[in-house]
């Protein structure tokens, strides 16, 4: 018997009333997207920019509240089994590809086999998928091997998107003419792409939401340069900056600019959170009292307060505060010299050569990489800096040659997705970047961690990740530092922007311009 | 001059086939490929998903098989596919190169007449104020790094003063035909091609006045004088056309190189040309894409060249071609 969890209809209708203000029609966004978007075919290329960009042209069968709550989106309702293991999706009807076809059941079912074969995250996302069935147009039924406690969590749009079936099955994927000229279900449909300077899209007339989009266009602007970036948005060239598009110590400055909204919220589903990799395997971070020494030693309220300018939040573990099944009570490191001075003493470092890698991710990674250096050589960490690019500081970390690392990852909501990758001994696999690099291995985590990925009821896994949680922070096996904060710059008469747990990456369906 | 030009030809040929050869390796020298970067960006920790990538891209195949296909490739005009952006390089060239030969052959008019104006002026005034102020004036533009004048350029010409855009090629969504597109153009173009053009200006100016002074002292000159030719005439017909072979020399080399050198300007313009093509090949790993950007600029320096030899000829008959 099958048991109706959500209907999502209600949730959609309290979504509604939280944008209650009059929206106006009609009307241009200029966005910056940085930086280009080496493609638009969401379902073969996953970086930040593509998503932002095809977020509005695709769509995925749920949305998420900025609770995480899943909201309706191709799927208009679902149901679960009372064993959890068959979920069962009614998909919206009168929805069509922007060429007009119908979109139907067949889409689902062709759009997870490709991204079984193109899209690395949506893979380990359906591990547990056992059969996917379609028992008519507007009928989805997902059977899974056991119950998974995330599955709910893995179809907005940038984890699984929709993909044309007519447009695709039987063609070569990666030549496929239609991955530079997208054709989704969105609000928005592809128009023109003109590569280095913007990517132009339309109002979809035939949404299937009606009465939405409110805007008529969108042109995604490619400035390259972070500072040129900030002039485009102070001249009034570009209405809206998503998160990152500008070098941190610039936010307070445009903040403070007349007519000028800014919101950290949107990034509930992603939680980007920062840490430094330490390699457990070899060399003095191998010892757990000098991992801990190092979390003693680095003034992480300093990077909060000076480096990122008040934005973010000191992470406290694994878990960013704002994914399921997050715990606080769990060890504290604050900032103590004198307590680093004796671990490392304990550990019986002896001034050995330690490799720190800022991340190249501009001047704001490269500040925070000094003052790191500054802290641990303060308690007598004898540390290099290692200066390198993008794809040199991956190769590095993906051949395990590095001391000390920063990184940051998004942790999708659950710690089944976005957690557990980075500590459990079967993501230990030489020459990929973001799976456990450092080394770590506890066969207790492990158990915990594959045990929460398919415990039910909910309040079963949180028992679960409160333990694993208690004792990575015991071990620290990374040392963790912010939760970040990607602040959206926008002029204020851009309202409703963000309105969901991906923010600007769902597509600007729900904005509009206050004229 | 056909047999001339026919053999510099092919050994041209031969240079961009060894500067193939040589780029091939040495960008494979640097840490991190494409399907390392592209597992990042997808937040991916699946090694399955980079061998996939690998294996697509033709990288775990050995070097010689890759040099070999490629070289095919190229013998046929094919640069490529670029993996990441699934296009064919050439694609994503041509539509650049445009953009990028309008700006730096924009910066390399103003340079070019503006130095060998004000160096003509210096050399005449020597010794004057007015030589004074423009070697000053040359030294601070040459002196100053490029990046620098384009941020101050923005500040004042876009934020203060609100006269010229601060960004990009055109302004987008304004939809511009005929003249009212040209002069929008041309507004985009004034900072970044006087940002280039200012830098080079001044290697010329110091290099046309130099040239004209150490020109003057020749006994042609003198003897021209004692013919009782005009000063103007002079200047115009002895001094300055033999003092321009090292300015030729100069832009000749300048004119290939700037090609792929714009990249600085691009990058804080927002100019979508060559130049921010190949930096953002280079942080991206995509070796195709960087290769066909090397071919094409090798191939401009090799062209260059050859009309700065023939342009050598036209200013000083006493050059050969035979030699």
């Amino acid at each position: 018997m099958l048991k109706k969890i959500v209907l999502g209809l209600v949730l959609t209708c309290s979504a509604s009333v939280a944008l209650a203000q009059e929206q106006k029609m009609g009307g241009v966004i200029n966005a910056v997207i940085q930086p280009e978007p080496p493609g638009l075919m969401l379902a073969m290329i996953q970086n930040g920019p593509t998503q932002m960009v095809s977020g509005n042209i695709f769509e995925g069968l749920l949305r998420y509240s900025p609770k995480l709550e899943p909201l309706p989106g191709l799927a208009e309702s679902w149901t679960v089994s009372e064993d959890a293991k068959v979920y069962t999706f009614k998909l919206k009807s009168g929805v069509n590809w922007h060429d007009g076809k119908p979109f139907t059941s067949a889409d689902v079912l062709f759009s997870i086999e490709m991204c079984k074969q193109t899209h690395a995250r949506a893979r380990a996302n359906l591990v547990q998928l056992e059969k996917v069935e379609a028992p008519d147009d507007l009928t989805v039924v997902f059977t899974l091997k056991q119950p998974f406690g995330p599955f709910l969590g893995i179809f907005e749009v940038g984890s699984l998107p929709m993909v044309p079936k007519h447009l695709y099955d039987g063609t070569d994927f990666k030549t496929n003419p239609y991955n530079n000229a997208p054709v989704g279900t969105g609000p928005f449909m592809f128009k023109e792409w003109q590569k280095g300077s913007f990517v132009r899209l339309v109002k979809n007339p035939n949404y299937h939401v009606k009465g939405k989009p409110y805007i008529d266009e969108i042109y995604w602007q490619v400035i390259p340069d972070a500072a040129a970036r900030s002039v485009a948005f102070e001249t009034g060239k570009v209405d809206v900056l998503p998160g990152g598009s500008v070098e941190n110590f610039d936010v307070p400055r445009l903040s403070k600019l007349k007519d000028v909204c800014v919101t950290g919220a949107g990034w509930e589903f992603f939680s980007p959170l920062a840490w430094m990799w330490l390699n457990n395997r070899a060399g003095p971070t191998s010892n757990k009292k000098f991992r801990q020494a190092v979390m003693y030693a680095v003034d992480r309220n300093f990077a909060k307060d000076v480096i990122w300018n008040g934005l973010g939040k000191v992470a406290t573990g694994p878990s960013a505060s704002t994914i399921k099944f997050y715990t606080d009570d769990v060890p504290k490191y604050d900032f103590n010299p004198a307590k680093a001075k004796a671990l490392l003493k304990e550990a019986g470092y002896n001034g050995e050569k330690v490799r720190l890698m800022p991340l190249a991710y501009g001047e704001t990674w490269q500040r925070w990489g000094e003052a790191v250096k500054q802290n641990l050589q303060d308690v007598g960490i004898n540390i290099e800096t290692i200066a390198t690019d993008v794809p040199g500081g991956n190769q590095k970390i993906s051949d395990w040659d590095y001391d000390i690392a920063f990184s940051y990852l998004y942790q999708y909501g659950d710690p089944a997705l976005g957690v557990g990758r980075n500590y459990v001994s079967s993501a230990i696999a030489k020459g990929a970047v973001f799976n456990n690099v450092e080394g770590y291995s506890n066969p207790e985590v492990d158990k915990l961690f594959a045990d929460g990925a398919v415990a039910t009821p909910d309040s079963k896994r949180k028992e679960i990740y409160d333990k694993v949680q208690k004792i990575l922070v015991e071990d620290v096996p990374v040392a963790w530092m912010l939760e970040l904060q990607f602040p959206t710059i926008t002029h204020c008469k851009i309202k409703d922007l963000v309105s969901t747990a991906i923010g600007v990456n769902d597509g600007f369906r729900d904005a509009w311009i206050d004229k | 001059m056909l047999s001339f030009v026919a053999q510099r030809i092919v050994k041209g040929a031969i240079v961009l086939l060894a500067i193939i050869v040589l780029n091939f390796f040495l960008i494979r020298l640097a840490p991190g490929d494409p399907a390392v970067v592209m597992a990042g960006e997808a937040g991916a920790g699946d090694q399955i998903f980079v061998t996939q990538l690998r294996e697509k891209f033709g990288l775990d195949r050995p070097l010689p098989e890759q040099l070999f296909l490629y070289v095919k490739g190229i013998l046929s005009f094919d640069l490529g596919f670029s993996f990441r952006q699934q296009t064919p390089v050439s694609k994503l060239i041509m539509d650049r190169l445009p953009a990028t030969l309008l700006l730096t052959m924009t910066a390399f008019a103003i340079s070019l007449l503006l130095g060998i104006l004000l160096g003509t002026l210096a050399a005449r005034w020597a010794g004057t104020w007015a030589d004074t102020a423009i070697t000053v004036l040359a030294l601070v533009f040459y002196a100053t790094p490029l990046f620098w004048i384009a941020l101050m350029a923005i500040l004042l010409f876009s934020v203060a003063l609100d006269w010229l855009p601060s960004f990009g090629y055109e302004t987008v969504g304004a939809n511009y035909t005929g003249l009212a597109h040209m002069l929008d153009v041309g507004a985009h173009l004034i900072m970044p091609a006087m940002t280039i053009g200012l830098f080079f200006m001044a290697t010329y100016t110091r290099m046309t006045r130099a040239s004209m002074l150490e020109v003057k002292r020749l006994d042609f000159v003198k003897t021209a004088r004692a013919k009782g030719l005009s000063d103007n005439v002079i200047q115009r017909r002895h001094v300055l056309r033999n003092a321009l072979l090292p300015v030729v020399t100069l832009a000749g080399v300048h004119s290939g190189t700037l090609i792929g050198g714009a990249v600085l300007t691009e990058t804080v313009f927002a100019w979508p040309g060559i130049g921010r093509l190949m930096y953002e090949a280079l942080i991206q790993r995509d070796y195709n894409l960087l290769l066909g950007v090397f071919v094409v600029c090798s191939a401009m320096v090799l062209i260059f060249n050859l009309v700065t030899d023939l342009v050598y000829r036209m200013v000083d008959p006493r050059i050969d071609f035979a030699a």
